[in-house]
């Protein structure tokens, strides 16, 4: 599904260049929960920036579902985002003004759907979190938790190929993120491929694969006995 | 642009925003209301001195002899001038300049006019069928002086409303009554008002010139010379024809009667377009400073409306983060913004010169200001004015926006 070859990316800042990925050979299957884990400045961030096309790689080949993604122009970023991905970030990233089920229903809208299909597909996908009696309900109204998993619920509505969470429990309280992470085994269950990026380990532990980045390369790459965390739920 | 989504969208937009829509609805819209207030103004004061101006033909010329100033080729100063029927023939024939309308005031000396054997006391003027034209007076009942007076030296006497009012209050029309004006009895054909109620020239009395002229023994004098010239395309073409006009009859005039070239006051000309044109200069400065002050308030509405955008945009860049990573293109993002700004400068826009409009029809007719009347406003001013307003505003709308799509989507994520 992910192919990933001797990716370099570095940063300028000021004079100096901070050279973040040293060469990352990477690939996933299609249905794998992968942890991407490192400390702060690993450069893990940056390699889901790459592999979510909201940056790109300075040298090296990044191949998703068969396809190149190599010098693209804006618009073309923006549709492969549209089709082949859906993001959850640590900080929720709800438009604050739109209630549950129209940030859900949003990456339809650029997918072309029509309102009525929208809200009805929104509507699915807001049940499948729990969230179907909160459809209405703006993000302020609405508790850390759950606004991950109207996230969710956005980012599985387009039915991306592949699901990229940036530190999806990051701001949330261990049983809180018990949860999401439940929910996010739960879509993996049914065949989703996911990345999460995290630096907790018992979160890490909940993924099948775990990857080590230190100084940007990988350092360790190894399955591991999935701990559910249904369990951790009442 | 007739994409019902999009617009489902803005209006999502606009509905949950209602803070920043008003504000800037507001802005667009007092703009657009006092720029066409202001106009609407300036051509209200532009109307009312026009208006000052109808008393008499706006393009007429009077000329009236006095005495010489100046003694010329052996003959002294204080001649008294006398112009006569020759002066007119020859203007009229030979001279070669255009005018519309001309016509004579003779004034006979030593008459007495009764009614009833009642003395009245008005003045009693000869004169010939245009002058009703330049002289700018409506016929209230009857007829004017005309050809066929003139042609049978007919007794016939035209008066006015003042005379039908103080003299004639007591029949219905004075129609038909015979005014005795020094043995010789004139009947009434016609009564005559001045536009713009000059009382001083409601005062008079006309008869033919011609019956004036063989009745009181003047021979061929004359008194005054009146014209009317053609309107031409501008106020300054058509007082610079006055002005050549009057340079060429005075020119005659003043070899014909033996005055020096550069005795001015001999013969006396009064051309009211010259006052005119300084009214007109006026007004036309009084609405280049109110174009001034409207066009100093679309630009304040324009400022308005840019910060307001630029706001909006900052205030967004993070939501503009979002769109992108769920797949929105760079164009679509920007367009969103800009379609939106365009609805709310066009709505608010147009409600504000629909109230101004409104408010300018409603009131208008209605104020009673001297130098003011009924304030108007050319439509397709105003209406371009809100079209201006819209550009500006998409202009202003579209620099932030485009400067948001450049941000890196992680940075407008990271944005708070």
């Amino acid at each position: 599904m992910i192919e990933i070859k001797d990716l370099h990316k570095s940063y300028k800042m000021g004079s100096n260049s901070l050279h973040v990925l040293k060469g990352i050979n990477f690939s996933c299957e299609a249905g794998e929960l992968v942890a991407i884990m490192g400390s702060s400045g690993s450069g893990k961030s940056t390699l889901l920036n790459i592999l979510g096309m909201l940056d790109e790689a300075d040298s090296g080949s990044y191949t998703l579902d068969g396809v190149p993604i190599k010098n693209l122009s804006e618009t073309k970023a923006a549709q492969y985002r549209n089709k082949f991905l859906g993001f959850v970030f640590q900080s929720f990233n709800l438009i604050n003004y739109k209630s549950a089920l129209e940030n859900v229903a949003l990456p339809l809208y650029y997918q072309k759907v029509a309102r009525k299909e929208r809200q009805e597909k929104s509507l699915q996908y807001l049940e499948r979190v729990g969230l179907k009696e909160w459809a209405t309900h703006l993000p302020s109204e609405l508790s850390g938790g759950q606004k991950q998993r109207v996230a969710i619920a956005r980012a599985m509505a387009a039915e991306p190929k592949v699901l990229l969470a940036d530190e999806p429990t990051g701001a949330l309280d261990s049983k809180t993120s018990y949860e999401v992470m439940d929910l996010i085994q739960k879509i993996n269950d049914e065949g989703n491929t996911i990345l999460v990026v995290t630096h907790e380990p018992d979160i890490a532990e909940m993924c099948k694969r775990v990857i080590h980045l230190k100084d940007g390369v990988i350092v360790e790459d190894k399955q591991v006995e999935q701990v559910r965390a249904a369990q951790y739920v009442q | 642009m007739f994409d019902i989504e999009r617009w489902q969208e803005i209006f999502d937009t606009i509905r949950k925003n209602k803070l920043r829509t008003f504000l800037t609805g507001v802005s667009v819209a007092s703009g657009i209301f006092i720029l066409v207030i202001l106009l609407g103004f300036g051509q209200g004061m532009q109307n009312g001195i026009e208006a000052e101006f109808k008393t008499d033909a706006a393009t007429s010329i009077w000329v009236w002899p006095r005495r010489t100033t100046m003694e010329y080729k052996g003959l002294n100063p204080g001649r008294r001038i006398q112009l006569r029927n020759k002066d007119y023939e020859v203007i009229a024939n030979d001279l070669g300049v255009d005018y519309q309308k001309a016509s004579i005031l003779y004034f006979p000396n030593n008459i007495r006019i009764l009614y009833n054997n009642d003395v009245i006391t008005y003045e009693l003027a000869g004169t010939t069928p245009d002058l009703q034209t330049i002289e700018n007076e409506y016929l209230s009942e009857g007829r004017y002086v005309n050809q066929t007076d003139m042609d049978t030296k007919a007794k016939v006497a035209v008066i006015s409303n003042k005379i039908k009012r103080e003299v004639f209050q007591d029949l219905d029309s004075p129609l038909g009554e015979y005014l005795n004006i020094s043995g010789v009895g004139f009947k009434i054909v016609g009564v005559f008002g001045e536009v713009g109620e000059d009382e001083d020239e409601e005062e008079r009395i006309f008869i033919p010139l011609t019956t004036a002229q063989l009745v009181f023994n003047g021979g061929d004098k004359i008194n005054n010379l009146n014209y009317m010239l053609p309107e031409k395309a501008t106020i300054e073409e058509t007082v610079a024809s006055s002005e050549a006009f009057v340079k060429d009859i005075k020119k005659y005039l003043h070899e014909e009667h033996g005055v020096a070239p550069e005795d001015e006051r001999a013969i006396r000309v009064w051309n009211p377009i010259e006052e005119a044109k300084r009214y007109y200069a006026l007004t036309g400065n009084i609405k280049f400073f109110f174009w001034f002050v409207g066009i100093c308030t679309i630009i304040a509405g324009v400022v308005g409306v840019s910060n307001i955008m630029m706001i909006v945009v900052k205030e967004r860049t993070r939501e503009i983060g979002i769109r992108k990573a769920l797949g929105a293109k760079p164009w679509g993002i920007i367009s969103m913004i800009l379609h939106e700004a365009i609805f709310v400068t066009a709505i608010s826009g147009f409600t504000g010169l629909i109230l101004s409009m409104g408010l300018l029809e409603l009131i208008g007719p209605n104020i009673e200001i001297d130098y003011v009347l009924n304030p108007s406003v050319n439509f397709q001013v105003a209406f371009t004015t809100v079209i201006v307003l819209i550009v500006a505003g998409t202009i202003a709308g579209f620099f932030p926006a485009w400067r948001a799509v450049r941000v890196h989507t992680i940075d407008a994520l990271r944005d708070e």
